[in-house]
């Protein structure tokens, strides 16, 4: 009897741990919704995303700044991080020795486990003074680009070098056998069956870039103007949200709680093309 | 070494640990009474003065402590108002709208706001309407007031920070600061991102001046205590402290030691003393 009833037992804590996860999340989204929706009941929706002034002290709430700001430091990382990335995957999976391969492992997984505060400071102190040689303030979208793709380097690398190895073997032995050369078999055969997986690992990426607050805040300078070239500073939705939220009140603080709307809602669509990406890939697979 | 070997060093290690943090935590406030913890917040302008009165103010007692943080101006007034500091900091006068808060003000000193520029700019005066039009956007390089040809950076304080807006109250008076101005929290990272950029601008608070950075004269009168005591320096704006009612128990020692002719001398060394 008491054996069923272990299992039982067990079966109802694993549920409510589960349940746990998914309510902190339920309260979190019932949080922001319930705080944000009466600016976009106030501003309309509209104004809102597409208006191009956001000055809290005149009633002016429009964040496409921000919008265009965070769009622009992501594609910037993203342009960095995804030719390294690929290219490192594909050295720990095919290429490097066994030695080599686990040096590198263990210094990415170091990258992951700093915080982001340390990549702001190192941003500030080291690539700001720098890029303030090319022109402008130094504070810009490069600079924030540089750290973005610092920080999502891990993402794409560890899970596109698992992609690359799920590969079935019989791929690569068959492609060597017909005489290719090892590189040729990387790129025209393990890469584009690790497509999808490759794809999960960007697109994971890119929903660690949008998210980034303090590093942002740190070398982007928050200035409330549209990035004209990567030289010139702007604002992200994240920063928008840190800078302002210690003093804001009224609709300036449900203003700021619409933002966190807005970037709940694009995290949650990222995150789906990546579940998506990666469910279809194992599908080609199977079909093998 | 096995498993029982390992478990019996992470005890003892365990052990060890507690007892040091014991040990620590059982030291401090060892005159087995209470010890009064007064919390202060607010304007980054008035944290290093706020910080030295409470160290000289706790180096002769040990039944108080006092925790001093930033955030701006208006965190100190939200914060007061709301109870969930003791007292509260402010670099501005009160709003219209945070007079019905309910909270007192002990003006503590007087602060001039300066001016300030890279140590290597050429320029070492301004007229009050220059700092206007430079930092409303409208003048962009530094050749147009007598410097070099280069484009001026603007830095600026978020728009909680009493530091601005005593500085939009009187020098700005209603002109908005530009837009690509770059903004960061505090005096302190105004003053480091200046000290970084030969062509930058920017306002602090006298206490925050030092040789990393230079401060304009502004119409003739250099950015001294002296001449913000003597009305010359034309932007000098209250250092306030708030407390939510009037202030009891050691609340009240601490700001009648601040006013008090030993905390006022502390004030008087980089700021304007009220007595």
């Amino acid at each position: 009897m008491s054996r069923y009833l272990t299992d039982r037992l067990a079966r109802y804590a694993v549920f409510a741990g589960a349940a746990v996860s998914f309510l902190v999340l339920l309260a979190i989204a019932v949080f922001i919704f319930r705080g944000g929706l009466p600016a976009f009941k106030e501003i309309g929706i509209f104004d809102f995303l597409f208006g191009a002034v956001w000055r809290p002290g005149q009633g002016q709430y429009g964040i496409l700044v921000m919008i265009v700001g965070s769009v622009a430091v992501t594609a910037g990382s993203l342009l960095l991080a995804v030719p390294l990335g690929i290219a490192c995957a594909i050295l720990l999976a095919e290429v490097a020795p066994f030695g080599v391969r686990q040096f590198l492992r263990q210094a990415v997984e170091l990258l992951v486990g700093i915080p982001s505060v340390v990549y702001g400071l190192v941003g500030m102190v080291l690539l700001v003074p720098a890029i303030r040689q090319l022109g402008g303030p130094g504070y810009s979208v490069l600079a924030a680009s540089i750290v973005l793709m610092a920080m999502v380097l891990p993402t794409i690398i560890s899970i596109s070098e698992d992609s690359i190895r799920a590969v079935p073997a019989s791929y690569k032995e068959a492609a060597l056998a017909l005489g290719a050369t090892h590189w040729q078999t990387i790129w025209r055969v393990l890469l584009p069956s690790a497509r999808s997986g490759i794809i999960a690992s960007v697109v994971l990426g890119m929903g660690r870039a949008v998210g980034e607050t303090m590093a942002m805040i740190m070398v982007i300078g928050n200035s409330i103007t549209f990035p004209t070239s990567p030289l010139s500073p702007t604002r992200t939705l994240t920063g928008n949200i840190a800078v302002e939220i210690t003093y804001a009140g009224g609709l300036h603080r449900s203003a700021l709680f619409a933002t966190g709307i807005v970037l709940f809602v694009l995290i949650l669509i990222i995150n789906s093309i990546a579940v998506i990406s990666l469910k279809r890939g194992g599908h080609a697979q199977n079909l093998a | 070494m096995n498993i029982r070997h390992l478990v019996k060093l992470s005890s003892l290690m365990t052990a060890l640990v507690l007892a040091v943090a014991l040990a620590v935590t059982g030291c401090a406030g060892g005159n087995g009474g209470q010890v009064t913890t007064i919390t202060m917040a607010g304007s980054t302008t008035v944290q290093p003065l706020a910080e030295e009165l409470a160290n000289n103010f706790t180096a002769t007692r040990s039944d108080v402590q006092i925790t001093v943080s930033g955030g701006g101006s208006s965190v100190g007034i939200q914060a007061a108002a709301a109870g969930t500091v003791d007292i509260g900091m402010a670099s501005r006068d009160l709003k219209p709208e945070e007079e019905t808060l309910g909270l007192v003000v002990h003006v503590i000193a007087r602060d001039g706001i300066a001016i300030i520029s890279h140590p290597s700019q050429n320029v070492t005066n301004l007229t009050k309407d220059e700092v206007k039009l430079i930092f409303a956007g409208n003048i962009t390089n530094w050749a147009e007031v007598g410097g070099a040809d280069a484009t001026i950076t603007v830095y600026a304080r978020e728009e909680g920070s009493g530091t601005r807006a005593a500085f939009e109250e009187m020098v700005m008076k209603g002109t908005a600061i530009t837009a690509s101005a770059l903004l960061f929290p505090s005096n302190g990272a105004l003053r480091t991102a200046v000290a970084g950029d030969p062509n930058g601008i920017s306002f602090i608070s006298f206490g925050y001046l030092d040789d990393s950075v230079k401060a304009f004269a502004i119409d003739g009168v250099a950015a001294t205590v002296e001449n913000a005591k003597n009305a010359t320096y034309p932007i000098v704006r209250p250092i306030l402290l708030l407390t939510k009612g009037e202030p009891t128990g050691k609340v009240q020692e601490f700001i009648s030691f601040c006013l008090g002719p030993v905390g006022q001398a502390i004030v008087a060394k980089h700021y304007v003393p009220v007595i």
